[in-house]
C-alpha cells in the first residue's frame, strides 16, 4: 500500500523523513485558503471605498459604492468556504452563542458580524437616495422590495441628504479599523499557533493586512474595468490612475515587510531552518515564485505607470495586468502560508506534499466554486442596487 | 525561563530532573479546584479524587504494535494507516550517521510489510546495515497541563477535566481542527466517520471503572505504564520516583502529563 491514499474527500499526502502519523491528511484544505482570500478582498475593497467616503479623495468617486458593494459580496461569501470545511456546520453558531473565549478564533462571528453590520449600515446611507429614488420608479415585484429597503425614510431633502453622507463618513472611518482589524485578527489566528513553525510569526498580521489591501485594490480595478467594459461606459483615468497609487503604496510596503519575515528567518536559521529550505525549495517553491515574481513584476510595471503617467488604454491594460497577477501573487501567498504550514511536519524531521482534491466538499471545484459565487452574487447586488450613477452621489 | 518551564510542566526538561514538588503540587491544585464538582460524567466515579498520569518506559519497548492496535480496537479508531489515537516511532541510529531513521507502523515500508491494514508491524528494513543504537518511543496525547487543543478550541469542546485527562465532546465538536493544528505532538486526528476530531482519553470508560487503558492492560513488557499521582502507590508514581524522566516539547509550555524514560534528545 502506497502513502498516496484517498480518504474520501481528502487525499493522503506523500511525504520525506519522518512526520506524526495523523499528519498524513493535512486538517486545513483549498477551503481554508480560500477564506483567508476571500477576507482579504473585503479590506482591499472598503480601504478604497473609505478614501472616498472618509477622506473625500474625489478620484475615488467612480468606484467608491462598487467597492462597497464588493467588500460586501466578498464578506458574506468569505464565511461560506471556513462553514463548508466544518465538519458540523450545523453547529457553527456555538461559536457565538457559547464562545470559548480563550480561543483565537472565538471571536470571528463577532468581528464579522461588527464588520457585516457597519457595512450594510455603510451601503444603506450610501445608497439610500437611489433606493427611494427606485423605491417611486421602478415597477413590477421589485418595486416593493425598494420600499422595504427604505426603511421608511424617504426623506431626500439637502438635509436629509447631509445626514446621509455624516453618517457614511462616520462608518467609513470605523470602517477602517475595522477591515484592518478583521484581517489583522485572521492573520492572528494563524500566527497565535506556536505549533506550526512556519505561522508562529510576530509579522504574519501584518503581512495579512496589507496583502489583503492589495488584493482588495485589484480586485477592485477588475470588477471596475471589467463592469466598465460590460456597460460599455468609459473608464475613469484620474480613478485609474489614483488606484495605481494606493496600489503601488501599499504593494511596496508589502514587499518589504515580506522580506524582512524571509531575512529575518534565515539569518536567525534556528532550529529547523532546513526543513524550512526543504519546504521552499519543495513543495511550495511554486508558490513562492508566483508569489515573487508576480508582485515584483506589478511593482515594476506600476512605478512606470506612474513615472511616465501613462494615460488611456495603456494605462487600463498595464493596470489590469497588474491587478491580474497581484490577485493570484495574493493567492499564492494564501497558499504558501496555509498549506506550506502544514507540509512542514511538527517533527521538524519531514515534509509533506499536500495533493488537493479535485470534486467533494474540500475539493478544488467547490472552492474556486465558492470564489466564482461572490462574484456572481456582487453582479446581482449591483443589479439591484447599480452603483454607478455617481449622479446621485453628492459629496 | 528554565524555572518558568519547571513551573508549567511540572517535570524540568532535562534528563534526570524530577520536581516531585511540582508533581504534588499539580495534584494538589487539581483537586482543590472548586469548580468542579465531585459528581462527574461516570456515576460513583469522584473525578476530583484522581490525577491520572503516564509514564513511557522506552527502554522496556519492543515495538511488538500490541497497544496501538488494543487502541484500534477498543476506541473505534478507524482502521487506516492516517488516523492514530496511540503509534510508536522507531529510532534507528546507523553507522556513520548523526541523525536517526525514524519510522512507525504508519510507514508505507511497514504497512506493506504487514498482512493488512488491522495488522501492525515494523519491516525488517535495516537487516543489511549495522545499526548502531535503536529504541522505540510509544506516543500519545500528552494530556497537558496547559492545552494549547483546549486553548483554541472555539466552542470549548474539548476540555480538562479535574482528574487531568483532556476530553473532547464530540456531540459539541464542530470540526473545525483547529486543535489539531494546535497540538504539537500531532495526537489528534479528524474522525471523518464522526466528523469531529478524536484523540487518546486514556480509556477514560476504563480509567473510570478502576481499569488500566487497553495500551497498558496489553503491553507484554510494561512499557507504559498508568496510575493516579494522588497515590504514592501507583505505578506511575513509582515510575516517576524511581526513573529519570523527561517530556516532550517543554518549551511549548504545555505541560505534557506523559512521562519518558529513556529517551534521546531526537525525539519531539
Amino acid at each position: 500500500m502506497g502513502a498516496l491514499m484517498q480518504i474520501s474527500d481528502y487525499l493522503v499526502s506523500p511525504f520525506s523523513g519522518y512526520v506524526y502519523p495523523n499528519e498524513t491528511v493535512l486538517p486545513w484544505s483549498v477551503l481554508i485558503v480560500i477564506y483567508p482570500y476571500i477576507t482579504g478582498l473585503v479590506a482591499g475593497a472598503f480601504i478604497v471605498s473609505s478614501l472616498f467616503h472618509t477622506f473625500h479623495m474625489e478620484s475615488f468617486r467612480p468606484v467608491a459604492r462598487l467597492a462597497l458593494l464588493s467588500a460586501f459580496a466578498f464578506l458574506c461569501f468569505a464565511p461560506v468556504a471556513l462553514l463548508s470545511h466544518l465538519g458540523h456546520p450545523e453547529r457553527a453558531l456555538e461559536a457565538i452563542w457559547t464562545a470559548h473565549w480563550t480561543s483565537a478564533f472565538a471571536a470571528f462571528g463577532y468581528v464579522a458580524g461588527f464588520y457585516g453590520i457597519l457595512l450594510v449600515l455603510e451601503i444603506w446611507f450610501a445608497f439610500r437616495v437611489d433606493i427611494v429614488a427606485l423605491s417611486q420608479t421602478s415597477k413590477g415585484l421589485m418595486r416593493p422590495v425598494y420600499q422595504l429597503l427604505t426603511l421608511g425614510s424617504t426623506d431626500v431633502s439637502e438635509p436629509a441628504l447631509a445626514y446621509d453622507r455624516k453618517w457614511t463618513q462616520v462608518l467609513a472611518a470605523v470602517g477602517i479599523g475595522a477591515a484592518a482589524g478583521l484581517h489583522g485578527y485572521v492573520g492572528f489566528v494563524f500566527a497565535s499557533l506556536k505549533s506550526r513553525e512556519w505561522w508562529s510569526s510576530d509579522l504574519m498580521p501584518i503581512i495579512f493586512i496589507l496583502s489583503a489591501i492589495v488584493s482588495g485594490v485589484a480586485v477592485l480595478v477588475l470588477v471596475y474595468g471589467v463592469s466598465s467594459k460590460i456597460r460599455k461606459t468609459p473608464i475613469d483615468e484620474q480613478c485609474m490612475v489614483g488606484l495605481a497609487k494606493v496600489l503601488w503604496a501599499f504593494l511596496i510596503v508589502t514587499i518589504v515587510v515580506e522580506t524582512l519575515e524571509y531575512v529575518e528567518m534565515f539569518y536567525r536559521r534556528l532550529e529547523g531552518i532546513d526543513m524550512i529550505k526543504r519546504l521552499i525549495a519543495g513543495p511550495i517553491s511554486t508558490g513562492v515564485a508566483i508569489q515573487a515574481v508576480f508582485s515584483l513584476l506589478p511593482f515594476v510595471i506600476l512605478s512606470a505607470l506612474l513615472a511616465r503617467q501613462v494615460r488611456g488604454k495603456a494605462l487600463i491594460g498595464w493596470m489590469s495586468f497588474s491587478s491580474v497577477l497581484l490577485m493570484c501573487a495574493v493567492l499564492a501567498m494564501r497558499w504558501n502560508v496555509v498549506i506550506g504550514g502544514q507540509e512542514l511536519s511538527k517533527t521538524a524531521k519531514g515534509i509533506l506534499t499536500y495533493i488537493p482534491a479535485i470534486w467533494g466538499r474540500e475539493g478544488v471545484v467547490w472552492a474556486g466554486g465558492l470564489f466564482c459565487c461572490s462574484f456572481v452574487f456582487l453582479w446581482a447586488l449591483a443589479r439591484l442596487l447599480p452603483p454607478w450613477e455617481p449622479a446621485h452621489m453628492s459629496e | 525561563m528554565l524555572g518558568k518551564l519547571c513551573a508549567t510542566t511540572a517535570v524540568c526538561s532535562g534528563v534526570g530532573t524530577v520536581s516531585l514538588q511540582s508533581l504534588a503540587a499539580a495534584a494538589s491544585s487539581a483537586t482543590a479546584k472548586p469548580e468542579f464538582p465531585a459528581a462527574g460524567p461516570v456515576p460513583e466515579y469522584d473525578w476530583t479524587k484522581h490525577r491520572w498520569a503516564f509514564g513511557v518506559d522506552s527502554t522496556r519497548c519492543i515495538g511488538c504494535l500490541r497497544c496501538v492496535e488494543a487502541c484500534k480496537v477498543e476506541n473505534h479508531v478507524p482502521f487506516n494507516p492516517q488516523n492514530f489515537r496511540t503509534w510508536v516511532e522507531r529510532y534507528v541510529y546507523l553507522e556513520g550517521e548523526d541523525k536517526p531513521r525514524v519510522d512507525t507502523q504508519a510507514d508505507p515500508v511497514n504497512i506493506a510489510a504487514a498482512a493488512s491494514p488491522q495488522d501492525y508491524r515494523f519491516s525488517n528494513r535495516y537487516r543489511d546495515q549495522k545499526v548502531t543504537k535503536s529504541f522505540f518511543v510509544p506516543k500519545l496525547c500528552n494530556h497537558c497541563e496547559n492545552p494549547a487543543c483546549v486553548q483554541v478550541c472555539p466552542v470549548g469542546a474539548t476540555y480538562k477535566t479535574p482528574d487531568g485527562v483532556v476530553l473532547i465532546d464530540e456531540k459539541y465538536c464542530i470540526g473545525c481542527r483547529y486543535c489539531v493544528q494546535a497540538c504539537p505532538y500531532g495526537a489528534r486526528y479528524f474522525n471523518e466517520e464522526t466528523q469531529t476530531t478524536d484523540k487518546c482519553t486514556w480509556c477514560y470508560h476504563r480509567i473510570t471503572k478502576g481499569l488500566k487503558p487497553a495500551c497498558v492492560e496489553v503491553c507484554p513488557v510494561q512499557a507504559r505504564v498508568f496510575g493516579d499521582l494522588n497515590d504514592p502507590a501507583s505505578d506511575i508514581s513509582v515510575f516517576v520516583k524511581s526513573h529519570p524522566i523527561n517530556v516532550l516539547k517543554p518549551w511549548t509550555g504545555n505541560g505534557p502529563h506523559v512521562f519518558y524514560h529513556g529517551i534521546d534528545g531526537e525525539v519531539s
